[in-house]
């Protein structure tokens, strides 16, 4: 039966109530540990697919008749149009349509950022249109651009209201701490730079409107193209089949997605609308720069007193100011803690969420600031944070419906302790060291999801829902739990996703949210579809429902029968068991998180700044593991991006102009297979008994955020630097090393005269 | 016209100034599999090997290559590297990956043996942003097993 029910919803953070219908019996959950093929390392089902490229991307689609646009971008990053005319791109023989602000929402008259968009034109090549952007005249007034966060806070420029949160007394925290530390830690601007670009093909189909998109969020495009067009949701069809990288930034339609919809509208006709790698770099989003201002303070025997920080989020024109706030309030058992966050709106381009959104940021911050704690406690970092660890929840006081995070702590203990022989083999001119940094992150996932599944005649099952795999490996893991349950193996399944009219809501893949949100679902489907496989098995072989089950592919009884499912399934023909799943309610009252640490060796040369990475073992406690496979490669590239981000990693403004400088791919640095250290990759694998069905939380985002802080206090042990910037450039780490030098000869000159 | 082979078979293709192998291969010829993800010879993506060597399709020129033979993605379907590169796992969201099969294909051609150093040495220009990276070198170190 249909019951509603009002339950919580969380991504990235951000809790919504919201009613949902569960028309599930509740599953157990399946014991701990791998089973037949859940738990067991499964290859990609669509491995040969891309790897041999016959995946069909958004970047592959070509429709009959198309046309495709380039977009007029604003060259400054603030100005107004004085005058815009269209008339001789529009007279160009190749161009087929042309549109300005006036003809289109995304289209700006005041461009608030370099990169904005400002018209548009379809032409029957790219490369045609992009000649075409020439033939439009502008009359630009250049306004003078606001580009200083600190500036901004002061001239109170801000995307949002500033955020106040506060538990217990800081001050109070403070005077009873033995030792204080202060310090201010920056951030840079990072961009996603997916390799696939952002991009649409749109097109009229009768009175539908078919939008082929690289996207994280099919319903999310759906219902935001719908609403914002006032079409009815089901006229408007989205298509994502495989997709090339998104990493946050491809949550929303974007420019592209309208420009495109507005030029097949004015030409008839199918239009591509996609991004070049430099507008990528400019105008698709990026992790915004911050500014943290922290104070730790601790009893000498370790325990926290009083956190605080003040969060700079230089978010940009527009976007959402993420919780950089987010791990100190979190991660440990402090009783007086209090932040305070800006959203800076400046005149740079909007951000995006980017994998952990804030809490990349954040712990960068904190896990700095305790390291530096720890050394003038004179106390070892890892006893310093298991003597904090937190038992609940102190943000909303409520229980942890599971976390293993002591677990973490331990199995980190053989990589701590390796310190001792990783700094001997320092020689004069290469420092080494290790450093370590825990993590907590949302992850639970939610409802609504649903799944349906057929099994066909030949025992063969099918997948059917509309979610999208973002390149994590999601097609692969719905097909492990449903051919667990339905007792088939995995080449038996097949899952089908990624198009709107042809399959169930699904949820968005973001927020670490895919598997632990749509795994249930189809193993509640898969579960339905087997309960009526049992059904008819037991009317074919005159036995009882109990004594059956199913199980490699055969339909086995108690009492040592045994018959291949298509045996069954055979007797139908063409017909088809339908099996139908919803994904249920989160534990009431609990806070669902992940946690984990990461350990990073490092070598640094004093004399160049160099920074090398050698080693980083990562612990993770992410409830049960599906494929262990796919987990290790998703922490492996949380990593490397964690990486690209801590050392190489900048996108760089002209600070007069605003212009971003670092357009293309040797400008913006990202890391390359020879940039790449030793990781080892562990998890907890215990299954959180609160949730679901499966105990499933998701691993997209844990493992990208402790890497920058792991790395930054192995540099303090191997230096005795304090890194409070990033990248870790070799200015910065020279700085650092000055800094340091520094203050060794300070107590030297106490008592000296002055000079 | 430019004549030039592809995967074995021969091609005359309309070269007009500008038109990269890239295009030609993509929109031309339907070969989808080779991808362009910066267009300024700057990833890897678009790698392809011509005459056995890989090159940069979307910064190669197609009048360039008349006479050539072109070998895509397309024409390496059924090298030892693509279960290889799935049995490591060694791609994500599989954009960059028809590039660095066709990068390693021709790598484990003059280097039948390759270290993980020389993997890493000639791999190192096709960027994937996933950081699939571990399992890439895994998969063409073991291309064979």
């Amino acid at each position: 039966m249909a019951s509603l029910i009002r339950t919580e919803k969380e991504v990235e953070g951000r809790y919504t109530e919201q009613w949902i219908v569960v028309e599930e019996d509740v599953l157990e959950q399946w014991p701990a540990g791998p089973r037949g093929i859940v738990g067991r390392a499964a290859r990609r089902v669509d491995g040969h697919e891309r790897a041999r490229g016959q995946a069909t991307y958004t970047a592959d689609i070509s429709l009959p008749g198309m046309l495709h646009a380039a977009v007029l971008r604003s060259p400054h990053a603030r100005a107004r149009v004085k005058k815009i005319d269209l008339t001789k791109a529009r007279e160009t023989p190749w161009v087929r349509g042309a549109i300005g602000p006036d003809d289109c929402h995304v289209l700006e008259r005041e461009p608030s950022f370099q990169g904005a968009p400002v018209a548009a034109v379809a032409a029957q090549s790219a490369e045609r249109a992009r000649e075409a952007l020439d033939m439009i005249e502008v009359e630009w007034e250049v306004l003078e651009p606001l580009l200083d966060p600190d500036e901004a806070v002061r001239r109170e420029s801000f995307t949002d209201e500033p955020r106040l949160y506060a538990r217990g007394d800081v001050e109070r925290g403070q005077a009873e701490a033995d030792v204080v530390v202060e310090g201010e830690y920056r951030t840079q601007t990072v961009l996603h730079n997916a390799l696939e670009t952002h991009q649409s093909v749109c097109r009229w189909e009768g009175d539908t409107l078919e939008v082929y998109t690289s996207t994280q969020y099919i319903w999310g495009i759906r219902d935001e193209v719908a609403e914002t067009l006032g079409l009815p949701p089901d006229k408007v069809r989205v298509v994502c089949h495989f997709m090339g990288g998104g990493f946050g930034a491809k949550n929303s339609p974007g420019d592209y997605t309208f420009i495109a919809i507005a030029l097949a509208g004015q030409t008839g006709a199918a239009v591509r609308c996609a991004l070049t790698r430099r507008e990528e770099n400019l105008a698709s989003g990026n992790r915004n720069s911050t500014i943290q201002r922290l104070v730790a303070g601790a009893r000498s025997d370790g325990t926290l007193t009083a956190l605080s920080g003040e969060y700079i989020n230089a978010i940009g024109w527009d976007g959402f100011s993420g919780p950089t706030y987010g791990p100190m309030e979190m991660l440990y058992d402090c009783e007086n803690v209090r932040t305070q966050t800006f959203g800076a709106k400046l005149n740079t381009p909007p951000n995006a969420a980017f994998r952990a959104p804030g809490f990349v940021e954040g712990t960068f911050g904190l896990e700095c600031v305790l390291d530096e704690l720890a050394a003038k406690l004179d106390l070892d970092p890892l006893e310093l944070r298991r003597r904090n660890y937190a038992d609940h929840d102190l943000v909303e006081g409520r229980p942890f419906s599971s976390k293993n995070l002591l677990d973490c702590y331990r199995l980190a203990e053989p990589h701590w302790a390796r310190r001792k022989e990783v700094r001997a083999r320092s020689d004069d001119v290469w420092k080494r060291g290790v450093g370590l940094a825990s993590q907590v992150w949302y992850g639970g996932g939610g409802p609504p999801s649903y799944a349906w599944i057929r099994v066909g005649s030949d025992g063969r099952a099918t997948v059917v829902t509309a979610m999208q795999d973002i390149g994590t490996g999601t097609r692969t893991a719905m097909a492990q739990i449903a051919a667990e349950e339905l007792g088939v193996p995995l080449n038996q399944v097949r899952v089908e996703l990624g198009d709107s009219a042809r399959g169930p809501f699904a949820s968005i893949s973001a927020g670490s949210s895919t598997t632990p949100s749509m795994g249930p679902a189809v193993r509640a489907a898969a579960a339905d579809a087997k309960r009526q496989l049992i059904e008819i098995a037991a009317q074919r072989y005159h036995l009882e429902e109990r004594v059956l089950e199913i199980k490699d592919g055969q339909v086995i009884s108690a009492d040592g029968g045994s018959w291949p499912l298509e045996e069954v399934t055979g007797l139908l023909e063409d017909a088809q068991i339908l099996g139908k799943g919803a994904r249920g309610p989160n534990p009431t009252g609990m806070r669902v998180l992940t946690f984990g640490i990461q350990v990073a060796e490092v070598a640094v040369d004093v004399e160049t700044g160099e920074v090398r990475v050698e080693r980083i073992a990562a612990i993770h406690d992410v409830g049960r593991i599906i494929n262990p496979l796919g987990a290790k490669s998703q922490v492996e590239g949380g990593i490397i991006q964690g990486l690209g981000h801590t050392l190489s990693e900048e996108r760089l403004l002209d600070p007069q102009s605003g212009g971003t400088l670092t357009q293309t791919l040797d400008a913006y640095k990202l890391p390359t297979i020879a940039d790449v250290p030793e990781i080892i990759c562990e998890f907890v694998d215990k299954p959180d008994e609160h949730l679901t069905n499966l105990g499933s939380k998701g691993l997209g985002e844990p493992p990208i955020i402790p890497t920058a802080a792991a790395i930054a206090n192995a540099i303090r042990d191997a230096t005795g630097a304090d890194i409070h910037s990033l990248p870790i450039t070799r200015e910065e780490m020279l700085r650092a090393l000055r800094a340091a030098e520094e203050r060794r000869r300070e107590p030297e000159r106490v008592g000296a005269p002055p000079a | 016209m430019v004549e030039l082979r592809v995967n074995g078979h021969a091609y005359e293709l309309d070269a007009p100034v500008g038109r990269t192998l890239a295009e030609a291969l993509r929109l031309d010829l339907g070969l989808t599999g080779t991808k362009v993800a910066c267009g300024e010879g700057h990833c890897g993506a678009c790698t392809v090997q011509l005459d056995g060597v890989p090159v940069l399709s979307c910064i190669t020129l197609l009048h360039t290559v008349g006479g050539r033979e072109v070998t895509t993605i397309e024409g390496l379907a059924e090298h030892p590297l693509v279960d290889a590169f799935v049995r490591a796992d060694a791609l994500q969201c599989g954009f960059c990956t028809p590039g660095q099969i066709v990068s390693a294909a021709a790598l484990v051609e003059s280097t039948p043996q390759p270290t993980s150093e020389e993997v890493r040495h000639a791999m190192s220009g096709n960027l994937c942003r996933c950081g699939a990276y571990p399992r890439i070198e895994e998969a063409v170190v073991a291309w064979r097993a």
